[in-house]
């Protein structure tokens, strides 16, 4: 169905609302193995896998057109149904709680803390690729180097929390990755981070996969497909955030 | 690491193919802006910048399809500059998957293009080209040019950096155009006085001759990133052994793979 014919690997729903440029997440996880799509659609969010929410530009404009569009409510629904979901640089920032950015425009309030502005006496934005210093192994970064280097550029960062599975370090050690069971997001931007951050977003889709294919061993979903927590992270769902059995690296 | 020098190709396209003879071994089409760019990406790019040297207006849609061909296919970030005279311009361009744009003649023309540009789509992704010659008539030392270097403007280049950043610049792209051609190395002078004005990244260019030059835009220059053209188009260097000297020189670098 696309021009890159990706169509066979489990649906994701990109969800689009309106904003800049989307198309490279949607391309990113199509070269991933999924079956990218991006899309408003009600009933196309509903069969989908999975949902990733993307995001360039400032956390207000983002907030409001996701607002405009419902997709706050269907985001905020995903997540607490546990089903599979990705935030993407302004996309992680619209989980929290709100951000220094805009005070007085709530984020979704999935993680309940806030975004700051990176501190201290550094260039803003960072604009650069920086390396991962992960805090214990996650799934996410199966089959990558210890010290992966992927594309950040952000000028805001999540406040730090026992959620964090990566930070790097650029004046501070600034946020880059958070992980609850099958919610997944990052500050950087994986579909711009050549072979690891295409490894990332690859690590993703085969956390969707039925069968026992996927790299790290993630366990299987349900026979029937629901939409029931499909594995993302071999996390209790007490929420305790022990690490993964098996991450490949 | 806090601050990461980025190395960045340059590539001239017209009409959407890529010109000014591109020479690598085993390459099939020197023309192929994806082709090129996938060869960029595997020998370690951090990013690249299409700039589009298309004369006739008409022909922009092949940017565009060039872009969106671009982004199918290589995952690193990537700039297009060029002929971009409004806001709608620049959606165009990003739509199709381009990741940030560049602005040169048309903000000098009508600063408000770049505020209307970052405010709609956020200052990440829109970059100001300078174009700066020495110029002993201007309190900062240089003044810029527009139209490819060819057209005075009466303006001071630092204090047009400064003004581009309060209008929304996420990143500066300054090519000195004394150097531009020359592979005598950067205007440090010029690269220094811009990097330590203002407090968004600088990417030098113009002059890059040698794998020394790229270490001295960072060390002497202050840039946060170089870009080059000749020296890795014609196979003199690959991005790899360029990011191995600026290692050696104790610039640190996404190291090459």
């Amino acid at each position: 169905m696309t021009a890159d014919g990706a169509s066979s690997g489990p649906l994701i729903a990109i969800l689009d609302y309106g904003i800049g440029n989307l198309a490279s997440a949607r391309k990113g996880f199509a070269r991933a193995g999924a079956d990218a799509r991006l899309t408003a659609d009600r009933g196309l969010i509903a069969d989908a896998r999975a949902l990733v929410l993307p995001g360039v530009g400032a956390f207000a404009p983002c907030m409001r057109a996701l607002g405009r569009t419902g997709l706050d409510e269907v985001a905020v629904e995903a997540v607490a149904a546990g089903r599979p979901f990705m935030g993407i640089c302004v996309g992680m920032q619209l989980l929290f709680a709100g951000s220094e950015e805009a005070p007085s425009e709530p984020g979704l309030g999935l993680f309940d803390r806030q975004v700051r502005l990176i501190p201290g006496e550094v260039k803003r934005p960072q604009m650069q690729w920086n390396v991962l210093d992960r805090r214990g192994d996650h799934p996410m970064f199966a089959g990558l180097d210890r010290r992966a280097w992927v594309y950040f550029v952000h000028s805001y960062a999540a406040a730090d929390g026992d959620d964090v599975i990566a930070t790097c370090r650029y004046g501070a050690d600034l946020v880059a990755a958070v992980a609850r069971g099958n919610l997944w997001a990052v500050q950087f931007h994986p579909e711009k981070s050549s072979t690891a951050g295409l490894r990332i977003l690859a690590n993703f889709v085969a956390g969707l996969s039925d069968g026992s294919d996927s790299p790290a061993g993630l366990g299987s979903n349900p026979p029937d497909g629901s939409d029931s927590p499909a594995g993302l992270g071999s996390n209790p769902p007490d929420g305790a955030d022990s690490p993964a059995e098996a991450s490949g690296s | 690491m806090t601050r990461v020098a980025r190395v960045i190709p340059c590539l001239d396209v017209d009409g959407g193919r890529v010109v000014k003879g591109v020479n690598f071994v085993g390459i099939r089409d020197a023309g192929d802006p994806v082709e090129l760019a996938a060869r960029y990406d595997e020998q370690g790019a951090d990013e690249l910048v299409f700039l589009d040297i298309t004369a006739s207006s008409d022909r922009r849609d092949t940017t565009v399809a060039m872009a969106r061909a671009v982004a199918d296919e290589v995952f690193i970030p990537f700039t297009v500059g060029g002929g971009i005279r409004t806001a709608d311009d620049a959606r165009l361009l990003l739509r199709a998957g381009a990741d940030k744009v560049s602005v040169n003649t048309a903000a000098v023309r009508r600063p408000e293009l770049v505020s209307e540009i970052s405010r709609t789509f956020g200052v990440q992704c829109c970059v100001v080209a300078i174009d700066a010659r020495a110029s002993s008539e201007q309190a900062g030392g240089y003044e810029v040019f527009t139209h490819g270097g060819r057209t005075r403007t009466g303006i001071d280049a630092l204090e047009w950096a400064c003004e581009a950043e309060r209008l929304g610049a996420g990143e500066i792209l300054l090519t000195s155009m004394d150097r531009d051609g020359t592979r005598d190395g950067f205007d440090l002078t010029l690269t220094e006085a811009v990097s330590a004005a203002v407090n968004v990244p600088v990417i030098a260019s113009g002059g890059v001759g040698t794998l020394d030059h790229l270490v001295e835009g960072v060390v002497g220059g202050g840039a946060d990133a170089v870009l080059a053209a000749s020296i890795f188009h014609y196979g003199q260097h690959t991005v790899a052994e360029a990011k191995t000297r600026l290692i050696a020189a104790g610039v640190t670098v996404r190291p090459p793979p």
